[in-house]
């Protein structure tokens, strides 16, 4: 290998190909675009959590400076779009689907959030379209709203959708009802738990924004937009929504500044820009703002479980039982159903060896934004419930959190779930141990008595977590309800000088695919680093994709990777062997030359891939010209990323204040390609995760339906001071059922740092629950309601 | 942001005519209040009159017992002033903790007290320390400027020219930053001086700035971190949020007085 | 609608706009300087960081007339003479960013505070931070880059 690859190749920490355009202001994000001739367009929202629109007044709007058209609900529906739909479809327990509410683009007749879609206006410029929208005159009938989650399944609540009665959109179950009740019934102890999963709101620090631009002379459409996924826009857009045949819209998605989730699914404002582009007949850019963000960004999270764990006398576990009540928002976004469910049940178990598990969601509607998956889905709500209770499980029975999960650890794999998955492969000893050393577990009592000693509360807190990866196997989300399968695509294209273009279905948005990408090509064909391109993002330019989310683009885009590369080498040794007179079974392709084994004919990769374009040699045999392969690839299974996270915090008992002292996480990502963009990506994830757990509440109004935090004035989001440097450390079991050995690590923070944390927090203050985020306000209610007469001297 | 006419002017004469000129105008200083503002479209100002770029309303001088500071000067040149440093480290400190680097190199202390958001830094510190505030017609007490939240003496074309702040025997600011502004959720401001002794609390009042005349009395007796410790605030009149109870606050001002005090010496 | 001229990146520009035009729209809109980002509304993500006169500011805080007349830089500014500024190459080194959006105002911010202070140590830092925000990187390598960067500089 030259010096130049193998710093680097896999495992080599290499500096990222497209950090020089963002570090020298070049980036291309969508709002960085301007079309020739473009418009602007602005949405005017819904002020009320629950109305009717008896009538809306354009009139005024049309005639103001520069608006050049204004569009309601009525607009779509006479052109007879159809609605924003949810890709997956869940059944209740009684066999029934869940119940679907209409997702009209803009509102037809009623508003059901804060920030709902009313009208849209086009302008010349943003600020006559913003100014035009306050003139838009809407006659709203305002209804009591249903907000709170935990009520607003009564029978006296408002309803949301009349197709959902007790605003229930399905009741869901996993696992086996029977066995669980025959494992409690047996239990020594049962310990019970009560916990919320806070809403969040994803911050994205990229506000989302659309340009839809059609063209006359071919009928062709073209929207640039902020999506994870421009493939699955394209197919909902056209499929589903009807703006345009598939064939006839192509979809952007340029840099984007982030996503955690938001940015998987379709929404109103960039349907409506592609629609009206047609009507105007110029391009429309939207740029959303950051109280649109907060406003109209689907949420996460937010749930309501009741918890219980039977154990037996030894401090075994034998069951679980879980009861949740999970909010979708107002309306069902692109995944949501498959978050509270098969996101979120199937990962019950755990790090655990647990018999049996019956859980039950019920997922709900309520005045609020739609509710989807972000930075984890599902995971991190299941992981919290799971760590929470084991932790609290051990203080109850007296024993010590990680012996306790030393215990019940699966040791054997395959290991078969009672809650769907299939775990392949993991050490969990091996990371739990790991930690344990990292942390110094042994000198805690010392550090918690000299933080005593300084009048502070000391406290540390685990999480052994397992997350599921690598989304997924098409037959098995087929069969649990997608519409889509979530296999992905590659395409090699070997140009005739010897560099290489891979088109990937994969999406990045700070991941670093362009590098890590290459760094796999790079490696196998023995190519410079900075030959190999990586195109993304562009439904003109990549055939199909499913997009990056749910940490599937290594475990999955990098093995349909390999897969086309596998079909790269056998045609390049092909024609290798032809030209050098040769048997195919003599080519040994190393460092990117070929040779006749046994003998010193050799051919250089550039040397090879000209010829393949030339075919002058070609003659006489069945070579096609060309070197170009694509490959699809559709795992096996889910991948089973793991590990253990130590939190250690201080708490300030005189203000509440919350700490973070240390923090050790050590996971197994199976095979790691760029040590250092992994690392970056648990640091982000630890901090989501310390947001979660400290910091981040999406608080609505429970009467009115106002977003209370619809600014970082109120919604607090992690900075620099409230984070630690973070010690990280890895373990490797090498994942079998990818050809690249790869789990995934996109999501493993924020899954698996909350309960950390407040186990930390609450072993600090020595009692059982505190809600998240453990702000300073309610760690000093909860010292409090622990003292009542202390705190007061 | 609604359409405004912008006037630049260049001394503080200008600035008052251009004032006097126009409909309902608003001044502009360094604008971090002001312009967030206009953004969300919660004002709608005919004119503004920019003194943000006024060097005669910029400086700082020690002389005699006080400093003198021009309500243009930044919050940053206040926290890297030596004079301030020398004279009220406690004010300095107090500057190098409002907001952020970038907010602190445009914000200005008369923007800030003419202001006077509730959650404000400043306005603690002039009613802590007895300051005098000069404006274009008159001089207003600090005890007389707060007048409620959002609300001061200031008449609509009055411009606040300077603040003289009386050089303390002891004094220091705690603070207690609203986790997602980082503004104060409370903040207490105690000095010792020839004004006698001065507990004044921002962040944490309904109706803005505040003196605790119970924590003054208490360490008049005994100025000691004990003294204050003992003494409770009672919630009424205190903000109720997302981000505390008014018991909270209460008790955070209590705790933030005691930990003043200790810092003050 | 008037005239506002001022140094941008060492070149002198003058638009005919509104008076309500902040600065980083006349950055990013009328000169096409699109590497200042806009994160937020409220003033509080620095996405938009850039230096007015040697300072950094917030340009979504800031009218483009109340820079008239000054020295700005941007990021695109930031390299001179085709080579990188120590602090652009730190991030780049030490993986100061992932999605790269909050990067420009990062950086911008950062090279005023190595201004102010040559002798850094994490937790200032980590103060000093407080007007940006990431959603990406958990600071822990953007704070890294910075004290590199300070190191080198020094
Ligand atoms: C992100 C962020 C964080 C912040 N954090 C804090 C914080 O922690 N603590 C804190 O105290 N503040 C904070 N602030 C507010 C900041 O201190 C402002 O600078 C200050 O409140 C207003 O000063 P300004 O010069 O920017 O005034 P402007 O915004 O220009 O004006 C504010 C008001 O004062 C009026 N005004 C200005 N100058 C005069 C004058 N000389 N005479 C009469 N009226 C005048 C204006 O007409 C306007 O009504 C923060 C601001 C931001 C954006
Ligand atoms: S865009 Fe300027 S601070 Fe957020
Ligand atoms: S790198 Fe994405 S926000 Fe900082």
């Amino acid at each position: 290998m030259t010096a130049e690859i193998s710093e680097t190749g896999i495992g080599k920490p290499a500096r990222r190909k497209e950090d020089f355009r963002f570090i020298t202001g070049n980036g291309h994000y969508t709002d960085d675009i301007n079309r020739p001739h473009q418009t602007h367009a602005s949405f005017l929202r819904s002020p009320h959590a629950h109305a009717r629109i008896r009538s809306i007044d354009i009139s005024d709007a049309e005639k103001a400076e520069g608006v050049l058209a204004v569009f309601t609900g009525q607009d779509i529906a006479r052109d007879e779009l159809g609605g924003l739909i949810c890709g997956w479809t869940v059944t209740s327990k009684d066999g029934e689907p869940m119940k679907v509410g209409p997702h009209p683009v803009l509102a037809l007749d009623t508003v059901r959030y804060v920030g709902d879609h009313v009208a849209m206006v086009v302008a010349e410029t943003r600020e006559q379209a913003e100014a035009a929208a306050e003139l838009i005159d809407v006659d709203y009938d305002a209804l009591p709203a249903a907000v709170s989650l935990a009520s607003c399944q009564n029978g006296d609540a408002p309803q949301v959708h009349p197709e959902a009665p007790r605003n229930t959109c399905f009741e869901w179950e996993l696992g086996n009802k029977a066995e669980t009740e025959a494992a409690f019934s047996k239990a020594a102890r049962i310990v019970s738990l009560d916990l919320e999963n806070n809403r969040l709101i994803p911050n994205a620090m990229e506000p989302r924004a659309a340009i839809g631009e059609f063209d006359k002379g071919t009928g062709d459409y073209t929207l640039w937009t902020t999506s994870q996924n421009p493939h699955v826009a394209r197919l909902v857009l056209s499929a589903f929504v009807g703006v345009a045949p598939e064939h006839k819209l192509r979809v952007i998605a340029p840099d984007v500044g982030g996503g955690f989730g938001s940015k998987i699914f379709i929404y109103s404002e960039e349907t409506a820009c592609a629609w009206a582009s047609a009507k105007v007949g110029r391009p429309i850019k939207w740029t959303g703002n950051r109280s649109e963000a907060f406003l109209s960004d689907a949420h996460g999270r937010d749930h309501l479980s009741k918890a219980e764990l039977a154990l037996d006398a030894d401090g075994k576990m034998l069951g679980l039982r879980v009861k949740t009540v999970a909010n979708l928002g107002a309306y069902l976004s692109t995944f949501s159903a498959a978050v509270p469910t098969y996101l979120y049940g199937t990962l019950l178990s755990g790090q655990y060896d647990l018999p049996a598990i019956h859980v039950e969601v019920d997922g709900v509607y309520t005045h609020t934004a739609p509710v989807d998956a972000y930075r984890g889905a599902g995971r991190p709500e299941a992981t919290y419930l799971i760590e929470r209770i084991a932790e609290t499980a051990a203080r109850e029975i007296g024993m010590d959190p990680a012996e306790f999960r030393r215990k019940n650890f699966v040791r054997e794999f395959p290991h078969q779930t009672p809650v769907i998955m299939n775990y392949d492969i993991g050490n969990y000893e091996a990371s739990l141990d790991a930690a344990l050393e990292a942390i110094d577990y042994k000198g805690f009592p010392a550090r918690r008595a000299e933080a005593e000693s300084r009048g502070k509360l000391r406290g540390i807190g685990f999480s052994t977590y397992i997350e599921a990866c690598g989304l997924a196997p098409s037959a098995a989300v087929g069969s649990l309800g997608a519409g889509v399968g979530l296999w992905e695509s590659a395409e090699v294209r070997v140009n005739p000088t010897g560099n290489i273009d891979v088109l990937t279905g994969s999406h990045s948005h700070g991941q670093g695919h362009e590098t890590t990408f290459a760094q796999l090509v790079s490696s196998r064909l023995g190519v410079p680093l900075d030959d190999v391109e990586i195109v993304h993002g562009d439904t003109d330019k990549v055939q199909f994709g499913m997009g990056t989310y749910g940490s599937r683009s290594g475990a999955v885009g990098m093995s349909a990777i390999s897969r086309a590369l596998d079909k790269i080498e056998a045609k390049a040794k092909k024609i290798a062997a032809h030209l050098m007179e040769a048997a195919v079974e003599d080519i040994v392709f190393e460092n990117g030359t070929f040779t006749v084994q046994g003998t010193d004919k050799s051919m250089a990769w550039a040397e090879l891939s000209l010829a393949a374009y030339t075919a002058h040699g070609f003659a006489g045999s069945d070579l096609e010209p060309g070197l170009k392969e694509g490959a699809f690839y559709d795992p096996t299974n889910f991948t089973f990323p793991a590990g253990c996270h130590i939190c250690e915090v201080e708490i300030d008992p005189d203000t509440g204040v919350t700490k973070i002292a240390n923090f050790v996480a050590v996971d197994d990502f199976g095979t790691i390609i760029n040590p250092m963009i992994v690392e970056g990506q648990v640091h982000g994830g630890i901090a989501q995760g310390v947001g979660q757990a400290l910091l981040e509440h999406g608080v609505y109004d429970p009467e009115s339906g106002q977003l209370v935090t619809g600014s970082y004035m109120d919604y607090c989001m992690p900075r620099a001071d409230d984070l630690p440097s973070f010690r990280l450390g890895f373990t490797t079991t090498e994942c079998p059922s990818n050809p690249l050995g790869m789990k995934g690590c996109g999501e493993a923070g924020a899954i698996a740092s909350p309960p950390a944390i407040i186990n930390a927090v609450t072993d600090a203050l020595n009692i059982r629950e505190i809600a998240m985020p453990a702000t300073p306000a309610r760690v000093w209610a909860a010292l409090q309601a622990r003292q009542p007469r202390a705190a007061a001297e | 942001m609604y359409q405004f006419n912008y006037h630049r002017p260049k001394t503080l004469d200008e600035a008052v005519k251009a004032l006097a000129g126009a409909d309902d105008p608003k001044l502009l200083a360094g604008g971090q209040t002001l312009i967030p503002t206009l953004k969300q479209r919660l004002a709608m100002p005919s004119d503004l009159v920019d003194i943000g770029s006024l060097t005669d309303l910029r400086y700082i001088k020690a002389e005699g017992d006080a400093l003198t500071i021009g309500a243009g000067t930044k919050h940053a040149d206040v926290a890297a002033s030596a004079d301030v440093m020398t004279h009220n480290p406690a004010l300095a400190r107090l500057a190098d903790n409002i907001g952020d680097p970038a907010v602190r190199h445009m914000g200005t202390l008369g923007g800030s007290i003419a202001n006077n958001d509730p959650a404000a830094d400043y306005p603690g510190a002039c009613l802590g320390l007895d300051a005098k505030i000069h404006t274009t017609k008159r001089l207003i007490e600090a005890d007389e400027f707060f007048t409620g939240m959002f609300e001061t003496a200031l008449e609509d074309d009055e411009i606040i020219k300077e603040v003289t702040f009386p050089h303390p025997e002891k004094a220091a600011y705690m603070k207690f930053a609203n986790p997602a502004s980082r503004y104060a959720m409370v903040g207490v401001f105690v000095s010792k001086g020839p004004w006698g002794i001065r507990v004044a609390v921002t962040g944490a009042g309904q109706d803005g700035v505040f003196r605790a005349s119970e924590m003054e009395a208490a360490l008049e007796k005994n100025w000691s971190p004990d003294a204050v410790a003992n003494v409770k605030i009672s919630p009424d009149g205190l903000n109720t949020d997302m981000h505390g109870s008014a018991e909270y606050r209460a008790h955070l001002i209590t705790v933030m007085a005691k930990r003043a005090v200790e810092a003050a010496g | 609608m008037s005239v506002v001229a001022m140094t941008v990146n060492g070149k002198s520009v003058s638009a005919d706009v509104e008076p309500r035009t902040l600065l980083v729209t006349y950055i990013r809109d009328t000169l096409g300087l699109t590497g200042t980002h806009i994160g937020c509304d409220t003033s509080q993500c620095g996405a938009c960081v850039v230096h007015v006169d040697g300072k950094a500011v917030k340009s979504c805080t800031m009218l483009a007339a109340q820079a008239e007349g000054a020295e700005v830089t941007t990021v695109e500014g930031l390299a001179q003479d085709g080579e990188l500024h120590p602090v652009q190459k730190a991030f780049r080194e030490h993986h100061g960013l992932q999605c790269g959006y909050c990067t420009p105002g990062m950086i911008m911010t950062a090279v005023d505070l190595i201004r102010r202070k040559p002798d850094l140590d994490e937790e200032t830092v980590r103060e000093q931070l407080e007007g940006n925000i990431c959603r990406c990187t958990g600071y822990h390598n953007i704070v890294k880059a910075i004290l590199a960067a300070s190191n080198e500089m020094r």
